[in-house]
């Protein structure tokens, strides 16, 4: 267990030290976030006039959950297209020689993934508030928000460390992003649910993403509603990409890259 | 003086046949501003119930973007190309022949224009078969095929110059972020007079891309209208120009460096 936490303390200090050190890195991951958040919350708002649309907490607030939580899944993206980079360029080979367990590899690119995206959610937060967004959530109904938003961006990590460890190339960039971006605008982005019709609602309803953005406004605006059952989507869809993940650790072993 | 016909011919066919060997360049320009605007029409429909909306099919408003955007995207791909030319060494050996800067200038330009409306024929197609009705019928397609290649061209030589001036394919990417902020700070996905923000509407009325949405989008949902199609054409003739100018004068620059 040791060894473990030893060889993820090791590469999530390397990852954050590269991110920080390398403006084009962390730059576009800190501007993006707020770029969508200003094109949706300032030229869509007018969609909150639509007949049939509810949210007392405001426009704002209702775009902030998903640019919250798309940050937090890209920001996992971003992270695989490190993993790939580092195969492309032989250290991850080295890593793999070095590290005396390799599961402690993916946790620190996890936990990495984590603090880089715990930047972007401040960052955004500070300017959705500067904004005038309207917070009714108390502090636990916010807690859980972030929480939720911190499992979809381990799960987002744990998609791309999976694609990246197999194809391990950078290279497989949409093989990892376009998923995700897929998956998170399948759901109810720009107005709920109940107003989409057609194609849209019949692949929003089963989608895992519509779960934590309905539980993660309704926590938003103080009215918490479904947010156990998106927990439980959420840490299904974690357990589910942690051995996708994991497999695809072993399948770089098998390749040869240790 | 007669050769120059078969200067840009011979530039324009390799173009052509480079981007059509690399799937990812055929691919991604063409599917993904598509997949785009049908996951933004599915999730925007109810905001043609606002009062004011220019449609009551967001498909058929949302299908102006797909032109720009593949714009976008062809341009980026003919930078990165010529600006690998540049790196590698083969824009030197070209410079030992008898061939001009006008010549390859231009025949680069006309492989990126044939790509780029043969991507804008598939938008057609694509918009009809999903039941968009152009209501300014068959001559109106082709103006709006005409309006795509001076778009294409201007777009095209704004890619071309910032190759000719860095030599760099990263470089060239870079100008992708910038070009994806004029596009969602526009009329993309709402009409100018229903953005309730005023400092949008006003970004969005001083964006010139504005303009070249609003010119494909008179033909597809109002018919002939004249002023937007002015707008449009002289938006993207005078953006073709300067661009043009600008890509002539790198030329020379990066001839005489050669």
């Amino acid at each position: 267990m040791s060894y473990t936490l030893a060889v993820a303390e090791a590469v999530a200090w390397r990852v954050l030290r590269n991110v920080f050190k390398n403006p084009s890195l962390l730059i576009p991951s800190l501007v993006f976030p707020l770029f969508f958040f200003t094109a949706f919350a300032g030229g869509l708002s007018r969609i909150s006039q639509v007949p049939g649309f509810s949210f007392p907490a405001g426009y704002t607030a209702f775009q902030f959950v998903f640019v919250l939580l798309q940050s937090a899944a890209f920001a996992g993206v971003f992270t695989g297209f490190g993993i790939a980079r580092d195969f492309e360029r032989g250290f991850a080979k080295r890593l793999m020689i070095a590290a005396p367990n390799r599961r402690g590899i993916v946790l620190g690119y996890a936990v990495a993934a984590l603090v880089r995206w715990a930047l972007v959610a401040v960052l955004l937060t500070i300017v959705a508030l500067i904004a005038g967004m309207q917070v009714g959530g108390n502090g636990v109904d916010l807690f859980g928000l972030f929480v939720l938003a911190a499992l979809v961006n381990l799960a987002g990590t744990l998609w791309a460390t999976g694609v990246a460890m197999r194809l391990r190339t950078i290279q497989a960039g949409p093989v990892m992003q376009f998923p995700v971006f897929m998956t998170l605008f399948f759901a109810p982005v720009y107005v709920p649910l109940a107003l989409l019709t057609g194609w849209i609602h019949a692949i929003a309803t089963v989608n895992p993403a519509t779960r934590f953005l309905e539980a993660g406004r309704s926590l938003l605006a103080g009215d918490p509603q479904e947010v156990l059952p998106a927990f439980g989507v959420a840490l299904g869809v974690v357990a589910l990409f942690t051995v996708w993940a994991v497999r695809g650790l072993r399948s770089a072993e098998r390749a040869g890259a240790s | 003086m007669k050769d120059v016909p078969i200067q840009v011919g011979s530039i324009a066919k390799r173009q052509i046949v480079r981007t059509v060997r690399q799937p990812a360049a055929v691919f991604f320009p063409v599917v993904f501003p598509l997949t785009l605007m049908l996951v933004n029409a599915g999730g925007l429909t109810p905001a043609t119930r606002l009062p004011g909306f220019p449609t009551d099919s967001f498909y058929a408003f949302a299908l102006a973007v797909p032109f720009i955007q593949g714009a976008l995207f062809a341009t980026m791909n003919a930078g990165t190309d010529l600006a690998r030319d540049i790196q590698d060494g083969f824009f030197n050996r070209l410079a030992l022949t008898p061939l001009r800067g006008t010549g390859l200038l231009t025949g680069l330009l006309a492989g990126v224009v044939v790509l780029g409306l043969a991507q804008a024929v598939i938008y057609v197609v694509v918009g009809l078969a999903i039941g968009v009705d152009f209501q300014s019928g068959a001559a109106g397609v082709l103006v709006l095929l005409l309006l795509s290649a001076l778009i294409l061209l201007a777009f095209g030589a704004i890619g071309a110059t910032a190759a000719l001036r860095t030599g760099s394919g990263e470089a060239v990417q870079g100008l992708f972020p910038a070009f994806f902020v004029f596009l969602f700070i526009s009329s993309m996905n709402m009409p100018r007079d229903l953005i309730p923000i005023d400092w949008f509407r006003t970004a969005a009325t001083a964006n010139p891309v504005s303009y070249l949405i609003e010119g494909v989008r008179s033909l597809i949902i109002t018919g002939w209208d004249p002023e937007a199609l002015a707008l449009a054409f002289g938006v993207a003739a005078c953006l073709a120009v300067a661009a043009l100018a600008a890509a002539a004068l790198s030329m020379r620059t990066r001839m005489e460096r050669t």
